[in-house]
């Protein structure tokens, strides 16, 4: 990009030099290609020349140039205090490269708004996007209510496909993790309680502990976040990628409803597999409870299994399951609802793909304490 | 004096991915100051040949000189000073969707740890308006620009650092026929202003005719034709006869053929 009538060296440095005849005027002497790229490596000249610039009597003699680039030339002529320096020797061809600072105006910025006003204009786009957000969570809900609703009518429009694909993704892909959690968690609830069980004698109560809070509350909770995390963000991330090519408007183009080819087979199929996850998790954490129970108590894999079915009633298995596939539900939905509200950019997916996550698990663990309070009574030995 | 004029030399570069050939044996050597089209049927590895100039691929054989260096040997220290010498204008911008315009052209100065504030405002707002657009524009988000818009934009911060090598990746595609005018208007101007050197992947007859004075033409993993148009127009090659003859293609070159009294 140099500005040049000679072809030049192109690893020729840019000097500055100060030549001081003996009774005459000071005159600082540019030689070298003057280009952005060689100023770059050498920020000593760049102090230089901000230092050199402020000796108003120098005479500037940049006829040995042999290349001047703009981002150079803005350099001078800012060192020089935005002004041509008098008696300046220079080409012509170098000239123009100054006139065009000297013509740029600089646009004003608009004075920033008081701490007030910006706290008020946050307030107020915080609050309107939280009632558009509920607003297009309850549409979303009553888009897929008519799709149920359609499909009962017209049963053989049910998109199986996609439905038994999530099943697989977000259900049979997340066995391997839940179990491995499950377990772990088992062993250690199992072994912090037998710790205390056995300084009042009361080892046998370990049973009672891992059955009721693994099959009631551990279980589902701990696979709802497993897999709010792991196919809730999957789903919010496939959506939004499906935005920024384009598929949804293809989708849409084609005559194809997003609820009913997206939303719908996603719902579904997590509140079919959560429930099913829920056991998988609950009975792993119990084998490690068992496990853990019988290393640390004695209490035998035959003692555990015989009387589980006495201190759990049946119905935390069925509070556990219903409750499993409402968060099954509610994953899904936050995940689409997200996957929905992203921008064709990396900063929107990023902050979505975040945004379905955390409410995805705030609005499980909301979900689970409803869960506690109605079936208070319910289920309890 | 003539090693000093080039800018780019292939020396038989080679590339393969596994066991398929994409480039046998190019060679092509490009002086300082010309604008090269670089043509050839889609898939043919136009795209693959600028990545290896850029040095975000590397051949499986041959040697890439650029600005007289060859990047096999070249340091790491000196090969970054060598991509700020090169600016890349990405197929479909490649602009940074979270930040704004201003903050996308200004990237480069701040990578390089620029610290006086009006002088990125100023430079960054003279490429602005070199490249046609107004200072509010710098304040747009990419996701609101339109195509053309976002090739502009593309264009300033490809050009932000001076390089003196610009690469363009089918600068005109996806924009309209007067929006792709403009362009190739801006280019031509840009480039009679700033006499950089100029590497464009593209398939638009326009700018081989407009603004190119060398075309290289790939096909069969080969360089058929390297040349002016005029000398790639003679070319007896069965593929330069089908893209530069056509009925669509002696239209748009019956001007330059006239020109240039080639039969």
């Amino acid at each position: 990009m140099p500005l040049t009538d000679t072809p030049a060296n192109p690893d020729s440095p840019p000097s500055l030099e100060i030549l001081q005849p003996a009774n005459g005027q000071a005159c600082a002497t540019l030689s070298g290609n003057w280009t952005l790229s060689q100023l770059t490596t050498a920020p000593e000249l760049q102090a230089k020349i901000k230092s050199v610039a402020t000796d108003k009597t120098l005479q500037w003699n940049m006829n040995a140039l042999a290349m001047l680039d703009n981002a150079s030339a803005l350099m001078l002529w800012q060192a020089w205090g935005e002004q041509i320096p008098a008696g300046l020797l220079i080409r012509p061809e170098h000239q123009k490269l100054f006139d065009r600072w000297q013509a740029q105006q600089l646009p004003k910025t608009p004075p920033p708004n008081a701490a007030i006003s910006r706290f008020l204009d946050a307030l107020q786009t915080t609050l309107k996007s939280f009632y558009e957000q509920v607003l297009a969570l309850l549409t979303l809900l009553g888009q897929l209510a008519l799709d149920i609703g359609y499909l009962i009518v017209h049963p053989t429009e049910i998109p199986w496909a996609e439905i038994s694909g999530t099943i697989y993704e977000s259900g049979v892909r997340a066995l391997g993790i839940t179990a491995l959690v499950g377990f772990l968690i088992g062993i250690v609830l199992s072994y912090l309680s037998a710790l205390q069980l056995k300084i009042f004698g009361a080892e046998i109560y370990i049973i009672d502990i891992l059955g009721l809070s693994i099959i009631r509350e551990l279980g589902p909770l701990l696979a709802a976040i497993l897999v709010a995390g792991r196919s809730g963000s999957a789903m919010t991330a496939q959506i939004g990628i499906m935005r920024v090519t384009e598929e949804l408007d293809a989708l849409s183009a084609m005559g194809i409803a997003h609820s009913m080819r997206l939303i719908l087979p996603k719902v579904t199929a997590l509140t079919i597999s959560m429930p099913l996850l829920s056991i998988w998790t609950s009975t792993t954490a119990l084998i490690g409870g068992m496990y853990s129970a019988q290393t640390t108590l004695d209490i035998s894999y035959q003692q555990f299994f015989l009387k589980l079915p006495d201190v759990v009633p049946i119905a935390n298995v069925f509070i556990g399951l219903g409750k499993s596939a409402v968060f099954g539900l509610m994953i899904a939905l936050i995940a689409c609802h997200f996957g929905f509200r992203i921008k064709p950019n990396t900063e929107s997916l990023g902050n979505e793909t975040t945004n379905s996550v955390v409410v995805a698990i705030t609005v499980v663990i909301m979900i689970d304490a409803i869960f506690a309070i109605l079936f208070m009574g319910v289920g309890m030995p | 004096m003539s090693e000093q004029l080039e800018a780019v030399r292939l020396e038989h570069v080679w590339t393969r991915f596994g066991d398929k050939v994409i480039h046998k044996d190019i060679n092509l050597k490009l002086n300082k100051g010309e604008i090269l089209g670089l043509v050839g049927a889609s898939g043919c590895g136009k795209t693959t040949l600028l990545r290896e100039i850029i040095g975000l691929q590397t051949p499986s054989e041959g040697e890439v000189w650029v600005m007289g260096e060859s990047l096999k040997t070249v340091a790491a220290n000196h090969g970054q000073r060598l991509r700020n010498n090169c600016g890349v204008l990405f197929q479909k911008g490649a602009l940074f969707s979270v930040l704004d315009v201003f903050e996308n052209i200004a990237f480069p100065l701040r990578e390089l740890k620029f610290k006086n504030e009006e002088f990125i405002q100023r430079l960054v707002l003279m490429k602005l308006t070199l490249v046609g657009l107004s200072p509010q524009d710098a304040w747009l988000k990419p996701a609101d620009l339109s195509g053309g818009m976002t090739k502009r934009v593309a264009l300033a911060r490809s050009m932000i650092l001076e390089p003196e090598l610009l690469l363009l990746d089918e600068p005109t595609s996806g924009l309209d026929p007067i929006a792709s005018e403009d362009f190739v208007t801006l280019l031509s101007d840009l480039h009679t202003e700033l006499n950089f050197t100029v590497i464009m992947v593209t398939h638009d007859l326009d700018i081989l005719r407009d603004l190119c004075t060398q075309v290289a033409v790939l096909a069969e993993n080969q360089l058929v034709a390297f040349g002016t148009l005029a000398e790639v127009l003679k070319n007896k090659h069965p593929f330069v006869a089908e893209f530069f003859h056509n009925r669509r293609a002696r239209r748009v070159f019956q001007y330059q053929e006239v020109a240039d009294g080639a039969k």
